[in-house]
């Protein structure tokens, strides 16, 4: 055989890469103007009273999330995978006729999949559950899109030239495996067209509803069992995959530890799990539970911070790059912002805090420096060092990058700093009583109270939107105008020599 | 064994499905028979409940307003007794909620009144100055999905064995039947008597007229789910 490096196939990989940009716009645009709602209720029936019902903010808010979760993440997922699978298992989907139609078809699907998803969020079709509002017919097609996903992950595995799997590899396999299982149970539902009356007539109705399998205090149980580590599979599991990546082949550095990744990656599956009872605090499900969810929740603290850890050590010696590269900068904040993260988390799960931070804007605060400071930047990040060896094109304009990053920063901290303040003034307000034991405030009260938090936050969701549109242009012009490049002319060292 | 495993995909996504299925067995399984059962006084949806209940998932009003009141004296005082599992137990899919951009809502049918309602979701900022809740005026022309409703209940009562034409003790020792027509012409008739009900206390004039000629909005199934909330 010859002796020259492999020419990778990224075809899917760059329809991913487009979904990515595409759904994120999307995504955070809404999210922009559910913020802004919340600050300035008017802006509810912005496009006038006849699309009220779908400008409303009630019937957006599924569809913010589904978008950022399943559209940006899940395809930001899907095209790092796409990019990173081949390279750390030596071998190109261009060698496999299978995995190549495998490929597409997952993507064609995937689109499908989320039109569906658009369609019927607007239409108000859901089940209520959050992250899973979905009807029976797109579970369906999602699980499908899933084992395509699965097929891709194993069918590359299985024709292999680099026997050991490279740690970003651990992470995918459990991605897959942990969503599969979640969304499987958790979407146990019975629909309601196989019925027919008491006395035989047919009853007609809509024929995508459907009843959940599981009652009250279970399906709470359930739905927090799969909300949260919806959250572990798909904002922290295969995020980890990208940056045991990206951040040493980007700054030429090996991961510093093998033994921390390891400690970190088993400790990270075991104990993620136990932790959705966090959601329940005080709640009707058995107080062993809810207690069992915090003290999982605080020892959750060690394998998060084993990988944040282990990445920071990478850089060791190495931090003048922090300063020189825009790039490695969203890398490392990124890892920040997952300590951070993952430290309130676990702060926020203690029972007597939780008292205080259920319910309120702290919780969203405590989501966006997760999804907005690591999962954004670490996928932004990804698809920056993947373009120029994608496309072959240097990237368009460096210092509109390094702009981007400080302008979503800002944003970043404008968003948690307001969240953070909303959430505790409010809920101390609920809970406070006067010198005769009678509330102090009524609701309204702690709602009006927030409304410069909730304008900070609009804010700080804008210039993070606007930083997005920076990014969407400059890979835009990376692929049509950058300077033509050869990967071996850039600078790049590597997992796995690769 | 580590470096062992990384060399063998399956064996290492056994291992890692294990590893992963272990809290759910052990968290969730064992709770599911005893939470399931009701507390007396909790009585089964009827079809007009259901189809609001319908109208309140379609709309996601669980996006910002939670069901589920914790055990302090501060949201005692504020919304009544803290929750009981067993209150939940016709709740398919439960409606907890997790976020309190509005007040909770598990017991408003104890001190909000159809009037309050109906004039609260024309414009909630009349009702309650300050408020920054929408209003949802599309639900006095949409018309409320009765099949639908029906096609729920009748495979609640089916699958899970919901109670629906037989007596449940209420907390007075009394009992209380909740009536599942036997087809869609009943059910419906079922759902306009209560429908009837509620239009009386309301004064929109177009939702009078539509309860009159036997169609139903969804503002009427609504008020009907919330106000079964105690």
């Amino acid at each position: 055989m010859e002796n020259r490096p492999l020419e990778y196939d990224y075809t899917v990989a760059k329809m991913f890469m487009l979904a990515t940009i595409v759904l994120g716009i999307v995504g955070m645009l809404i999210g922009v103007i559910l913020a802004f709602e919340l600050a300035f209720p008017s802006i509810n029936t912005i496009l006038g009273e006849g699309l009220a019902e779908y400008t409303n903010f009630s019937r957006l808010r599924p569809l913010h999330t589904d978008a950022v979760i399943f559209g940006f993440t899940l395809s930001g997922i899907f095209a790092t995978w796409y990019y990173v699978g081949q390279r750390v298992l030596k071998v190109s989907m261009a060698e496999s006729g299978f995995l190549m139609f495998i490929g597409k078809l997952h993507f064609v699907l995937y689109v499908i999949g989320v039109a569906a998803v658009v369609v019927s969020l607007f239409a108000g079709v859901t089940t209520s559950k959050e992250y899973a509002e979905f009807e029976w017919p797109i579970d369906i097609a999602i699980v499908v899109v899933w084992v395509l996903f699965g097929m891709s992950i194993f069918g590359l595995i299985g024709i292999r030239r680099e026997k050991s799997l490279y740690i970003s590899v651990w992470y995918y396999i459990a991605t897959f495996l942990g969503i599969a299982m979640l969304y499987l149970f958790n979407n146990m539902e019975v629909p309601t067209m196989l019925v027919s009356a008491p006395d035989g007539s047919a009853i007609g109705g809509a024929w995508y509803h459907s009843v959940s399998m599981y009652a009250g205090t279970n399906d709470a149980l359930v739905q927090w069992w799969y909300g949260h580590n919806a959250v572990a599979f798909g904002f922290t599991v295969p995020i980890v995959a990208m940056i045991y990546y990206f951040l040493p082949k980007e700054s030429g550095q090996a991961i510093y530890s093998y033994k921390l990744s390891l400690l970190s990656f088993w400790g990270l599956m075991f104990v993620y799990l136990w932790a959705g009872g966090h959601h329940l605090l005080y709640s009707t499900v058995p107080d062993w539970m809810q207690t069992m969810g915090s003290i999982f929740s605080v020892i959750l603290i060690l394998p998060s911070w084993g990988s944040a850890i282990n990445m920071l050590l990478t850089m060791k010696g190495e931090w003048q790059q922090v300063a020189a590269s825009p790039l490695i900068k969203f890398m490392v904040l990124g890892s920040t912002f997952y300590m951070f993260s993952t430290l309130e988390g676990p702060i926020q799960a203690i029972k007597s805090v939780n008292a205080i931070a259920h319910f309120t804007d702290w919780i969203v605060g405590h989501v966006h420096d997760g999804v907005l400071g690591w999962v954004g930047f670490m996928i932004m990040a990804a698809l920056y060092h993947m373009a120029p060896r994608v496309f072959k094109r240097e990237i368009y304009s460096k210092s509109l990058m390094a702009a981007q990053f400080w302008i979503q920063t800002l944003g970043v901290v404008f968003y948690f700093t307001s969240m953070w303040i909303a959430g505790i003034t409010q809920g101390m307000m609920w809970r406070a009583h006067d010198e005769f034991g009678n509330l102090a405030y009524s609701f309204i009260d702690t709602v009006t109270v927030l409304h410069p938090y909730y304008a900070i936050r609009g804010v700080g969701g804008l210039l993070y939107l606007t930083g997005f549109l920076m990014f969407a242009y400059n890979i835009y012009k990376t692929m049509t105008a950058g300077r033509k490049v050869e990967e071996s002319e850039l600078a790049s060292a590597s997992p796995m020599g690769a | 064994m580590f470096h062992w495993l990384e060399k063998r995909p399956f064996f290492f996504a056994v291992g890692v499905f294990i590893a992963i299925a272990f809290a759910g067995l052990i968290e969730i399984l064992p709770n599911f028979a005893q939470a399931s059962r009701p507390v007396i006084g909790t009585k089964p949806y009827s079809t007009l409940e259901l189809a609001g209940r319908q109208v309140y998932i379609k709309n996601s009003c669980n996006a910002c307003h939670s069901q589920l009141i914790r055990p302090f004296k501060s949201e005692t005082d504020r919304y009544g007794h803290y929750s009981l599992s067993g209150e939940y137990a016709y709740d398919r899919p439960f409606l907890w909620g997790s976020k309190r951009t509005g007040p909770d809502l598990m017991r408003v049918g104890n001190y909000r009144t159809t009037d309050w309602h109906e004039n609260h979701m024309k414009d909630p900022a009349a009702v309650v100055p300050g408020s920054i809740m929408p209003a949802y005026r599309w639900m006095f022309t949409n018309e409320a999905d009765i099949n639908t409703a029906f096609a729920e209940q009748v495979t609640v009562a089916n699958i899970f064995s919901v109670p629906y034409n037989k007596p449940v003790p209420m907390k007075d020792g009394s009992t209380a039947v909740v009536k599942m027509g036997n087809n869609v012409k009943e059910a419906k008739a079922l759902a306009l008597e209560e429908a009837k009900v509620i239009a009386a206390d309301m004064k929109d004039q177009d939702v009078k007229d539509a309860v009159a000629k036997g169609n139903i909005p969804e503002i009427v199934a609504l008020i009907a789910y919330l106000n079964s909330l105690k």
